[in-house]
């Protein structure tokens, strides 16, 4: 994902550590958006390549929600605000 | 989600209905010379004008339709205030006699429709709530907060979206083109008029079927007409967009 590692204290520092990205932003099903909006505004708002967009579509369809992206909690609420600003159902939550 | 307009086109009672020479007005996009275009018939652009219309009230912007043709521009600046009070009449009241009687639905149905969900309402109506959606599912101290420093910020959003189809969409209908930036405010503003709708209507992702098995005598069917018509617009916006 293009999003920016967590700035977030290490617990073990100096390990090889996955990034922290404890943060992330969530997008709903609902039956009103259209499928080839929402994989073009995964495309334009992420600039995710197509068949990830149309994974991540494809995901919240069947699945009813899908992660989105991930990073700190200020640049999940950012994408959230964008995501609303088209007319997708985000949420940022506090992951794992 | 929907997968939109896939398995029928919009026709039997599309709003396009009018003269013979208004036959190609199908409101679908194409790509042409780097921009995007569509051709709107006269009582399509009265009914979206209308509905745009609204949902700039909704968010508290700049709302009613004169229904002239510089009526968007116009729109953008001292009308605010005035058309915040309004309320639901004032896009009826202003229709220019284009539309009058032309489309089966009239814009004063679509005003007594999304009227429903006037400016006022509280945070709990399903309209506002859907538009303006918490962005913290479980955590409403969060969700508050959020909203405290977002909200107005999307709401102007969305007002100026619908200012821009406002200004681009003429009044008597004709050919749109869009450049890039006027295209992605079509594109959210047509969303948002189809959430709007969609959410009224409560449509489901089945809502073709029971498109398909509605009476005509039915007025819902008429709504999911138009809910329908818009989503074949938006399907072929984004389309042209790729």
């Amino acid at each position: 994902m293009s999003v920016a590692p967590a700035e977030v204290e290490r617990e073990q520092p100096g390990l090889d550590a996955v990034p922290d990205t404890p943060w992330v932003t969530i997008v709903w099903n609902d039956p009103i958006n259209l499928m080839s909006y929402v994989t073009y505004v995964f495309q334009k708002v992420f600039g995710y390549a197509k068949p990830k967009a149309q994974k991540l579509m494809l995901d919240v369809h069947h699945k009813g929600k899908a992660v989105v992206s991930n990073g700190t909690r200020e640049a999940m609420e950012r994408d959230a605000e964008i995501l609303h600003g088209y007319g997708l159902w985000a949420t940022v939550s506090h992951d794992r | 989600m929907s997968g939109g307009a896939g398995r029928r086109k919009p026709g039997r009672d599309e709003p396009a209905r009018g003269a013979p020479d208004e036959e190609e007005a199908t409101g679908a996009f194409r790509r042409s010379r780097g921009r995007v275009s569509a051709r709107f018939s006269a009582s399509q652009a009265v009914i979206l004008r209308n509905l745009v219309s609204q949902v700039a009230e909704l968010m508290g912007g700049a709302a009613a339709d004169p229904g002239g043709v510089d009526a968007g521009a116009a729109d953008a600046g001292a009308a605010s205030a005035s058309a915040a009070d309004a309320g639901a009449a004032g896009p009826a009241a202003g229709q220019g006699a284009a539309g009058r009687g032309e489309p089966d639905l009239s814009p004063e149905d679509f005003a007594a429709m999304m009227g429903a969900a006037g400016p006022t309402s509280p945070p709990e109506d399903p309209v506002l709530a859907r538009l303006l959606p918490d962005a913290y599912r479980d955590d409403p101290d969060a969700a508050g907060e959020f909203r405290r420093y977002t909200e107005q910020g999307l709401r102007s959003g969305k007002v100026a979206a619908a200012q821009t189809v406002l200004a681009t969409l003429p009044a008597e209908g004709g050919q749109v083109r869009l450049g890039p930036e006027d295209a992605q405010a079509w594109l959210r503003a047509l969303n948002d008029v189809r959430l709007a709708i969609g959410t009224v209507l409560g449509v489901t992702e089945d809502y073709e079927d029971e498109l398909e098995a509605a009476s005509w005598a039915d007025p819902r069917s008429a709504y999911l007409e138009v809910y329908h018509w818009l989503g074949y617009i938006q399907d072929s916006l984004v389309r042209a967009l790729r």
